[in-house]
């Protein structure tokens, strides 16, 4: 691993990583799609709305898991300054806010017809809320701040105070009275959800779980490639400083 | 759509928001991807290099 983490190396290995990780995913959603449309079965009490369910739960897991994510690199960053690591926390970043807007969008599709509302302030709702706009508020300071290694830093420590909110989204629903369901899936004591759906919901998961990391590893690719690129261009304008500083000097002497 | 049921407006909308996102996503990064390469070419041709790159070859040799 550790071979690996040095961004040279790193652009290597994702460059057959990335087309082989694509290809799984594009497999296993198909795979995925044709079980949740094709064999499971419409739920007894929510009918056919349940297939929203399938896009739904792997969408919210991704957006919890890419939070995790970026709290590690945050460690990697403030710990051990590595550098692939605050690459890895800005490639996660829109990651987990387009799959935390997916999972705040369809369960309101969800839950029009099945609560009849589109939203509730309970807390499972607001703690996704509050993740989506977490999400959105580290975009913005990588924005901020030209230096990526300032960036990286000032990010990291923004991140790893907002992971407390990771445990509130999970727990959000055993903690409070909530309109949103308990755990049906991750839970001690085993799934409570029927074989039928959980193993279409598995594949789905597995899929936009591949589909995730060949994402992530396509946008530490382009952020190495885009400081190189302001690496470089700041080398040109040195140069062409330099240059012009030589020409103006020329005549005088 | 019939097969969906009276709820099927709402299941397609997740499923087509769920593409045009995952869409949105991919076409970016690999947009991105050649617009920085083709950036980094555009220096490297220039004669600017890393020094973590090797010796300075071309042009600037």
């Amino acid at each position: 691993m550790i071979r690996f983490a040095n961004p040279t190396r790193f652009l290597g290995l994702a460059s057959w990583l990335i087309p082989v990780l694509a290809g799984l995913a594009a497999t296993t959603l198909a795979v995925g799609l044709w079980m949740v449309f094709a064999v499971a079965p419409a739920d007894y009490q929510q009918g056919e709305t349940v297939r929203i369910m399938y896009i739904h739960v792997p969408a919210a897991w991704l957006a919890m898991g890419c939070y995790t994510l970026m709290a590690l690199s945050a460690i990697g960053t403030l710990v051990w300054r590595h550098p692939l690591a605050d690459v890895s926390q800005k490639a996660a970043a829109p990651l987990g806010a387009a799959f935390t807007a997916l999972c705040l969008v369809t369960g309101s599709l969800w839950g029009k017809p099945m609560w009849g509302t589109w939203w509730v302030w309970d807390a499972r709702l607001t703690s996704v809320l509050v993740l989506f706009l977490m999400y959105c508020g580290v975009m913005a300071l990588w924005n901020a701040i030209e230096d990526p290694a300032r960036a990286g830093r000032a990010v990291s420590i923004i991140t790893l105070v907002g992971f407390i909110n990771i445990p509130i989204v999970k727990f959000s629903v055993d903690w409070w009275n909530t309109l949103h369901q308990p755990a049906s899936v991750i839970r001690l004591s085993g799934p409570t959800i029927d074989p039928s759906m959980l193993w279409p919901l598995l594949v789905m998961a597995v899929g936009a779980t591949l589909l995730f990391i060949a994402l992530h590893l396509m946008g530490m690719r382009n952020e190495i490639l885009r400081r190189r690129v302001r690496t470089l261009g700041l080398l040109a304008a040195q140069r062409e400083d330099t240059a012009a500083g030589l020409a103006e000097a020329g005549p005088t002497r | 759509m019939s097969g969906l049921g009276p709820h099927a407006a709402y299941i397609l909308a997740s499923y087509a928001l769920a593409a045009i996102i995952v869409g949105g996503l991919v076409i970016h990064a690999v947009l991105d991807y050649r617009t920085q390469r083709a950036a980094l070419q555009r220096l490297e041709a220039s004669g600017t290099r890393r020094r973590s790159a090797g010796p300075v070859t071309g042009p600037q040799a």
